[in-house]
């Protein structure tokens, strides 16, 4: 079967070139020529000539039963070549990341709305269109259970009453246990994903100064700008190729195998070009819809959602609700931190269990905290689906830890920086969980580097105002009066790489060969490149390691090995390290052989320039002589250090095999009048361990940051009893140019001794401390509390 | 309906458009255009930006048959069609390292060219306000438009020097 082709995009190609670059060096994306060009295919630009076009009819409502579905006028729809329902999934009918409990199609209930119902293929999108809204699904509509806390049947500050909402599914109740008492159970086990427990030192401590504090932060979405989409294409074995736009190709396999009933033999993916990810991708979307479609028809069968499905096609960062208590000495040591967390995981459990496991056990910031008593909580309910999104159960808990340490700087009259770095971590410190950091851990360098950062200058008044540096901007709604500035600062830590005993690595296939008279490497990982650089980082390490100029990126697919995900920011260390590992097995091999043509031991030997190097003896041989037309190759898998279970009781543990470090402070003018908000610059100081690209580095931070910022200021879906008001980019607003101010960026590089070249991971910590930072600037312009973020005019003015 | 226009200086015709079909959908569909993206295909986003005579606009708002008989570029134009050579717009987001996931870039690079060519033609280089002003109808979810920024100012000082 041939791959999708069209002009002038080819299917995935083989990436080369650009213009050198080893570790350290800011090497261009090989994938960057064909981007600037147009060329580059997205899952949304894959093409056949006889492809059919798949779409998805979901359920309008967030709760309900099907009574029964009528496909008959979809399908005399002319140009309809099939309409599938849960009947038609010969597999497994529900899946999930960590737990499989969402259906493929929506089985009797649906939990959401945007569930997926039916499928449609057609020859025209429009036609499936057409044909999607003439199926006829009879609905009994239930009242949906919103809110976390009302699902586990824990009281709300509007619902003292902890009687559980009406079972409406399931016959028989759910087990009532001490902890979750939730019997309404959305699903058959009840309505907890997740309980994390942490509890550290003595469980009644007494501090001098105690302030209490509720957070809520809202959904946020990683609004990608490249949809979801693929092409699935029906192959001779009767089994199927995919190509699409995904994080991790192999956790995908697993489960469409699994939906289809077909060995992994002959289920094929290939990543198709991704247009941006953020953990938005981790789930399954239209990977077995466009499957089921193929096989049914014998045809390719493409599926692209537009930006309203989008919405309602991928998971979106947990809202959470957060009860805080800081305690601390008159001088501003932390005597203690209670805590409890409710992340809303919505309908299905996604990555909730890991989420609940990042915020648990780093729900009380980068210090030092000797009584910690945290519970964190994931729950069912009828919202959207929660799961990924980058900073991963760290973001939620952020704008809390340091709406804290604000709070209490300001009960003890001392200044915030200080404060923080008085109790801030460093190497050698104890975690909350038991754990001893043990590599640099320069959380309060970072923050004392920000403060000796210069500031912007003073806002202009009178004649001197550009409106555009102006909250509210050319709409011209100052000119500076009701104007107050504000600065702000937070510091953040996030776990790299998949933690709690997780089996985490990657597989790198790595060959060195001799084409034309140079030396070629080729490097074949599956690891997803969705936008963030790692294509580069693979062509520097073999460089680095082979010596060699000229490295090919093989196309991402299953025909090699497990990478694992594309999130925790993971993939440079995993999957750098893999290659890095391959590289040297490869190396060894060369070296060996070079030892009886060169005549001097290995130790002697490197590669450089395509050569066999002998410093001590002063010559170069080229490979072409050691390696004549034959190639070297080696396959292997690599681990990073195991981390293990926490306990169950106490959270304590080995739970984290690396954190990543990042401080913002943010300057900010506020028309405290019309509550709008004009950030006016952003600094960041990070620490990366080592960077391997430094501008792809700084790119990661300047991207992370805007969407903290985001989170802050501008970005939430906004539901309404379970329905998704604002699905489109016209109501759901990310930041532009305009609203992204400067930034000040310094770099640190302290080495991590357990990782590759020392690096760290780099691209979730500058979103988790970005928001708040922004939050605290805000909040030191107004005088206001300000708990909830998005924050939203009316919250700056009181209406 | 047939649609006849002239996309990058080529004349192209398509037959069995229908009515309802965007600029867009026949760039990308049905005359192997794909490099105009179709991030929200609701004109909030700037990933389909295109020229019509001239004018950027974005595809995914002109209906098809409102292209008939004008001239339309694309990105895939920018690059020299006998040379392969880079527009030094293109070079500029490569140099600036402003590509991540690239979505974006497309509609960018033909907003960027409006811009740096009509400020060139006035004899000035964009100052950042106007950049900002220019570029606020294109969404990037990646780079924090900070190298945007700066690889427009790169293709200004460029195009401005080889102007000289
Ligand atoms: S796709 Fe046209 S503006 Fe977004
Ligand atoms: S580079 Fe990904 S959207 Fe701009």
């Amino acid at each position: 079967m041939s791959a999708p082709t069209r002009t002038p995009s080819g299917a995935p190609a083989h990436l080369t070139g650009a213009g050198g670059g080893r570790v350290g060096d800011d090497a261009q994306r090989p994938d960057g020529v064909l981007k600037v060009r147009g060329e580059f295919a997205y899952g949304s630009d894959l093409w056949m000539e006889d492809m059919l076009w798949g779409v998805t009819l979901r359920s309008p409502h967030p709760y309900a039963r099907i009574r029964s579905v009528d496909l008959g006028a979809a399908l005399a729809v002319p140009g309809v070549h099939a309409v599938l329902t849960s009947d038609d999934v010969p597999g497994e009918k529900v899946y999930g990341l960590e737990l499989a409990d969402q259906p493929v199609l929506a089985v009797d209930v649906v939990r959401y709305q945007g569930e997926p119902v039916a499928l449609v293929a057609a020859d025209h999108p429009e036609t499936a269109r057409l044909a999607a809204s003439r199926i006829q699904v009879d609905y009994e509509v239930w009242e949906p259970v919103t809110d976390a806390r009302v699902a586990l049947g824990h009281p709300t500050p509007d619902r003292p009453d902890t009687s559980p909402p009406r079972d409406q599914v399931h016959d028989a109740p759910a087990e009532v246990t001490e902890l979750s008492r939730e019997s309404a159970h959305l699903h058959p086990q009840g309505n907890l994903v997740r309980h994390l427990k942490v509890r550290k030192g003595d469980p009644e401590p007494a501090a001098d100064v105690v302030v209490v504090g509720e957070y809520e932060v809202g959904m946020q979405d990683q609004a990608f700008l490249g949809p979801e989409s693929g092409l699935a294409v029906p192959a001779e074995d009767g089994g199927v190729e995919l190509y699409v736009a995904t994080q991790w190709l192999h956790v995908d396999q697993r489960q469409i195998c699994s939906a289809l009933g077909l060995p992994p033999e002959r289920v094929r993916l290939t990543l198709a070009g991704v247009g941006g990810a953020f953990g938005g991708r981790e789930d399954l979307s239209m990977h077995v819809h466009a499957c089921l479609l193929a096989l049914h028809t014998g045809r390719p069968v493409k599926m692209s959602y537009n930006r309203e499905e989008s919405f309602f096609g991928h998971v979106h960062r947990h809202p959470a609700t957060m009860r805080y208590e800081h305690g601390a000495t008159r001088d501003g040591d932390l005597v203690y931190v209670r805590a409890a967390i409710y992340f809303d995981g919505g309908a299905y459990a996604s990555s909730t269990p890991a989420v609940v496991g990042n915020g648990g056990t780093m729900g009380v910031g980068p210090y030092v905290v000797p009584n910690v008593h945290v519970d964190c909580y994931g729950a069912y309910t009828n919202n959207p689906p929660c799961g990924a999104m980058r900073g991963f159960g760290s973001v939620q808990t952020a704008f809390a830890y340091e709406s804290q340490m604000d709070a209490l700087a300001a009960e003890l009259g001392m200044d915030p920086v200080e404060l923080r770095c008085r109790n801030a971590m460093e190497e050698g410190s104890p975690t909350p969980t038991g754990q001893v950091i043990d590599s640099p851990a320069p959380v309060a360098e970072l923050l004392r580097r920000l403060q000796a950062m210069p500031l912007p200058p003073e806002a202009a008044t009178g004649d001197d105002v550009d409106l555009r540096d102006m909250p509210g901007g050319v709409s011209n709604t100052t000119h500076g009066e009701g104007v107050r500035r504000g600065v702000g600062y937070a510091v953040a830590y996030k776990n790299v790489a998949f933690s709690e005993g997780y089996d985490d690595h990657s597989t790198a296939r790595v060959r060195l060969e001799v084409v034309g008279g140079e030396a070629v490497a080729t490097v074949h990982t599956a690891a997803a490149e969705v936008g963030q650089g790692l294509v580069t980082v693979e062509q520097q390490i073999a460089r680095t390691e082979l010596g060699v100029e000229q490295v090919t990126v093989h196309p991402k697919d299953t025909s090699v090995g497990s990478a694992g995900s594309t999130s925790a920011s993971r993939q440079t260390y995993v999957t750098g390290g893999a290659v890095k590992a391959a590289c040297e097995a490869v190396r060894a091999r060369v070296l060996e052989r070079a030892r009886t043509v060169v005549g001097r031991p290995v130790a002697d030997l490197r590669l450089d320039g395509g050569e066999v190097v002998s410093d001590a003896e002063g010559i170069a041989v080229p490979l072409a002589d050691v390696l004549g037309d034959e190639a070297v190759e080696e396959t292997l898998e690599w681990r990073h250090r195991p981390t293990e279970a926490v306990d169950p009781e106490t959270g304590q543990g080995f739970a984290h095999v690396q954190y990543a470090f990042s401080a913002h402070r943010a300057v900010v003018d506020v028309d405290t009048e019309l509550g709008l908000v004009k950030v006016v610059e952003m600094a960041c100081t990070q620490d990366v361990g080592k960077a391997i690209n430094p501008q792809a580095v700084v790119g990661q931070i300047q991207g992370g940051t805007a969407q903290g910022l985001g989170l802050a200021v501008m970005e939430e879906i906004l539901i309404r009893d379970g329905r998704v008001q604002n699905p489109s980019f016209t109501d759901y607003l990310i930041p532009t140019v305009l609203d992204m101010p400067p930034m000040r960026i310094e770099v640190l590089e302290c080495a991590d001794p357990h990782a590759p070249y020392g690096l760290r991971g780099v691209g979730e910590a500058p979103n988790i401390s970005s928001g708040p930072a922004v939050l605290a600037a805000i909040r030191a312009a107004t005088g206001l509390p300000l708990t909830r973020v998005p924050v939203r005019p009316e919250h700056l003015t009181g209406t | 309906m047939r649609l006849t226009c002239t996309v990058n200086g080529t004349e192209q015709q398509v037959d069995d458009v229908w009515e309802g079909e965007s600029l867009l959908y026949v760039l990308r569909e049905r005359m192997g255009l794909p490099g105009s993206k179709n991030a929200c295909e609701q004109g909030e986003c700037g990933s389909c930006t295109v020229y019509l005579d001239g004018l950027p606009v974005c595809a995914c708002l002109v209906a098809a048959g409102q292209a008939e008989g004008r001239a339309i570029g694309t990105v895939e134009g920018l690059t020299d069609g006998d040379t392969g050579q880079l527009h030094p717009v293109q070079q500029a987001f490569l140099d600036a390292g402003a590509v991540q996931c690239g979505f974006c870039t497309p509609g960018l690079l033909v907003a960027t060219d409006d811009l740096v060519g009509r400020s060139l033609a006035e004899g000035r280089k964009p100052a950042d306000a106007e950049i900002r002003e220019a570029l606020a109808g294109n969404l990037c979810r990646c780079t924090g438009y900070e190298k945007i920024l700066d690889a427009v100012r790169l293709a200004a000082d460029r195009m401005s020097e080889a102007g000289r």
